[in-house]
């Protein structure tokens, strides 16, 4: 029995690609069973990123589980306001308004300002809060009041906001944008900027909850905020929203909300036509700010951390199965086009060759949007998951068979003819002769692969999927800690490929049994 | 009563893009003869023994093996010709220069890879049988060892062992004993010497004059892709009809 294991691909892969297998299946039928419960209820969908977009829909500091913020809490009153279920749906920043477009949702809150350029792409609700803009300096920096103040100085604020467009119109500033909040008040807290011109609420919770920053000068400009629906469709459920909205600014229920966060401003009072004052402790605010004031101090800091360990645990697992399933996609695909490029008819021969020129030579993260973003348009709509491992798979399955073209041409010539010679078939000769030594070859390299494709599985997070990378983004940007959160990150990713770089070395020792060594 | 003809070769040409490397070579073999085809190096001996089992395909002409004929009547090779290929290296083993073990299979399994694969056999029965052939080479004690602990006699012993496996009626070795020094050389030869006995048709590339002229039934002398001549070591060697073939014999002995 013993050489019957030789002939077949070794029992250690075989079992290894079974368990891939089966993961597979268990999570699609998961995706499947989540759908169909979705569909019965038809609740209408809403987006943002929640992964760091304090105050307006964030993780509760308290309870990481739970979804707050004044967004969030407007949304659950609309919800009840229209009589219909809401359901929220996480999504990256760059990704709210395709995933709009692609019908993943119907509705994105999350601060977005309803400008002319925004107008062209997205229909909005009528506005929900209006605010403006406002700058944050060092306490110890210089005391920049006014716009005419921040000539000359580093300013940093977030890329595409209204904001960016009035520092760019006064010429005279050094433009710092960000994607994240955080990041831009960790800059200006460093010194890397003198001030952040910034909308009022972040302004608030990111400037005011920090004791070496202040809030100065007046407020500048005005900015609307408003649901987005997909351009041209959904007019009856904004109908429907308008309406609603409407209702929550007659009955105070907009206002209740706002003063909560402790968020309501002139401009409020001004489009409402709600000029009274009500009797609302900003009791979210006040969670808010003790919530911050705590968190210094060792122990707990440790019990925090300790409760983010369910996060990362689930965070790693995707991570994990995302990157497994795409591998061995990656080994099956680049096996495929390697044999084709080597050993294929000329036309296949040159569409595996264009296919691994032009995917080595795109960015992943470009890859990754256009399949689960682009592809739709020709019908292809694939979940999330499949999204990620499809577009990881493919994308490393290029480089895969660049590898095994390699590790195929390295085995002599000789090999091939001797079992031609013994009546083999060509397909034959590669399946038992060639392909077994390639693969022993390109067994060391395989391993680096998976490990980086561990690592840039990180992408796929702009598609939906929480995994360890966007984890840490929430994590550490809604509490400034990217130290001990990133320390955790880090270890969850190291503890999720070592075990395949033993498996890998322990695989290559048996592979390469005493043929390899030479006398 | 003469041996019937168990293969032929009529009018081969093949031509590698820099002038002919065969110009119409003809050749019959009996069943069980001895047959060395010697000459210079680039005489074309080797590129005409591997078109007897079609690993290099020649141009034009016409080649019958075992009552498996393939004629070569136009450039093109088709998938009807790949087939009849196939048919014809039922009949035919080979054997190369450089031994060209698997490296990743025991001694054994290199045996048994092939009627595996291509027959479907792989019970205790093809495993015995080819335990015997390991045994008749001489290789039973290394059956398990990987080919890259076995010396080169012992290597070629194993490549000859695989090519029995498959039961060929004519076995073709391309200069087995020339990457080997002449001790270990002797026990190939003394491999193919049984084989001769047991009535196997063997045809052999080589530059060992001295195991030609002693087990062979017919020299043929190669030379500019032609054959110059053949016929048994006593006349050859002795006597042999054109002065190209004695100025070789010369240089040799």
């Amino acid at each position: 029995m013993k050489q019957n294991a030789q002939y077949c691909p070794p029992r250690f892969w075989g079992l290894f690609l079974r368990c891939v297998c089966m993961l597979l299946a268990v999570s699609w039928l998961g995706a499947g069973a989540h759908v169909a419960h979705a569909q019965e209820e038809k609740p209408i969908r809403w987006a943002a990123d929640a992964s760091s977009d304090v105050p307006y829909t964030f993780h509760d500091l308290k309870d990481q589980d739970k979804l707050t913020g004044f967004e969030y809490d407007l949304m659950q009153e609309l919800g009840k306001h229209m009589g219909a279920s809401l359901q929220f749906v996480q999504n990256d920043w760059d990704g709210l308004i395709p995933g709009l477009q692609r019908g993943l949702y119907e509705m994105v809150i999350c601060g977005i300002e309803m400008t002319d350029e925004h107008a062209e792409g997205i229909d909005f609700s009528d506005p929900y809060y209006i605010t403006s803009e406002r700058i944050v300096v060092r306490r110890n920096g210089p005391q920049l009041k006014t716009l005419a103040d921040l000539n000359g100085h580093a300013i940093g604020t977030i890329k595409d906001t209204q904001a960016e467009r009035i520092l760019t119109e006064n010429a005279k500033v050094q433009l710092r944008t960000y994607d994240e909040e955080t990041d831009a008040f960790m800059d200006l807290a460093n010194g890397r900027t003198d001030a952040i011109l910034i909308d009022g609420p972040i302004a608030k919770y990111y400037g005011d909850t920090n004791p070496a920053l202040q809030v100065v000068g007046e407020p500048i400009g005005r900015v609307e905020y408003g649901i987005a629906f997909a351009k041209g469709q959904n007019a009856a459920l904004r109908t429907k929203v308008n309406a609603a909205l409407a209702t929550m600014q007659h009955d105070g229920t907009l206002h209740r909300v706002l003063l909560r966060w402790d968020l309501w401003t002139p401009e409020m009072a001004q489009l409402t036509n709600d000029h009274t004052t009500l009797n609302v402790t900003p009791a979210a605010w006040n969670a808010y700010v003790a919530e911050l004031e705590g968190k210094g101090g060792w122990r707990i800091k440790l019990e925090r951390y300790i409760g983010f360990l369910p996060q990362l645990a689930k965070a790693a697992w995707l991570t994990l199965l995302v990157s497994l399933c795409a591998m061995v996609l990656a080994v099956g695909a680049g096996l495929a086009l390697a044999l084709l490029r080597l050993y294929g008819p000329t036309p296949l021969r040159w569409a595996a060759t264009t296919y691994v020129e032009v995917v080595r030579g795109t960015p992943l993260l470009i890859q990754v949007l256009f399949i689960f973003y682009g592809l739709p348009e020709f019908g292809i709509s694939l979940t999330p998951f499949l999204a990620g491992v499809v577009s990881l798979g493919m994308n490393y399955a290029a480089y895969e068979a660049e590898n095994y073209r390699a590790g195929l041409q390295s085995v002599a010539h000789g090999q091939m003819e001797a079992a031609l010679a013994l009546n083999m078939t060509h397909a034959q000769a590669l399946r038992y002769v060639v392909v077994p030594q390639a693969f022993r070859l390109v067994m060391p390299v395989m391993t680096n692969d998976f490990i980086s494709l561990l690592k840039d599985s990180s992408l796929v997070s702009v598609i939906t999927l929480t995994e360890l990378t966007q984890t840490y983004i929430r994590l550490s940007s809604s509490y400034f800690d990217y130290f001990g959160t990133g320390l955790m990150v880090g270890a969850a990713y190291l503890l999720l490929g070592l075990p395949f770089v033993r498996l890998a070395r322990m695989a290559e020792k048996k592979l390469a049994q005493p043929h390899m060594r030479r006398r | 009563m003469e041996d019937p003809v168990v293969l032929s070769a009529e009018h081969l040409h093949k031509n590698f893009g820099e002038g002919d490397v065969l110009c119409g070579v003809s050749m019959q073999v009996r069943k069980g003869e001895l047959v060395s085809i010697i000459g210079p190096s680039g005489c074309g001996k080797s590129t005409f023994l591997r078109c007897l089992n079609f690993l290099e395909i020649p141009d034009s002409g016409k080649i019958t093996a075992m009552g498996v004929t393939i004629e070569r009547k136009d450039a093109v090779w088709r998938r009807a010709d790949e087939h009849m290929a196939h048919r014809l290296r039922t009949h035919v083993g080979m054997v190369f220069q450089s031994f060209n073990l698997f490296p990743h299979l025991t001694v054994l399994d290199n045996v048994l890879l092939a009627p595996r694969v291509v027959k479907g056999e792989g019970g205790e029965v093809e495993r015995a049988e080819a335990m015997a052939l390991l045994e008749k080479v001489g290789l039973a004690r290394v059956a398990q060892r990987y080919p890259v602990s076995l010396s080169g006699g012992q290597q070629q012993r194993a490549a000859i062992a695989r090519a029995l496996a498959m039961r060929p009626e004519i076995m073709l070795y391309d200069e087995p004993t020339s990457a080997l020094d002449p001790i270990v050389a002797e026990e190939v030869l003394g491999v193919m010497r049984t084989l001769d006995d047991e009535g196997m048709t063997q045809i052999i590339v080589t530059h060992d004059m001295r195991f030609a002229q002693v087990a062979s039934d017919t020299i043929v002398y190669m030379d500019g892709g032609h054959i110059v001549e053949s016929g048994p070591p006593e006349v050859l060697c002795v006597n042999p009809a054109h002065e190209q073939t004695r100025r070789f014999l010369r240089t040799l002995l």
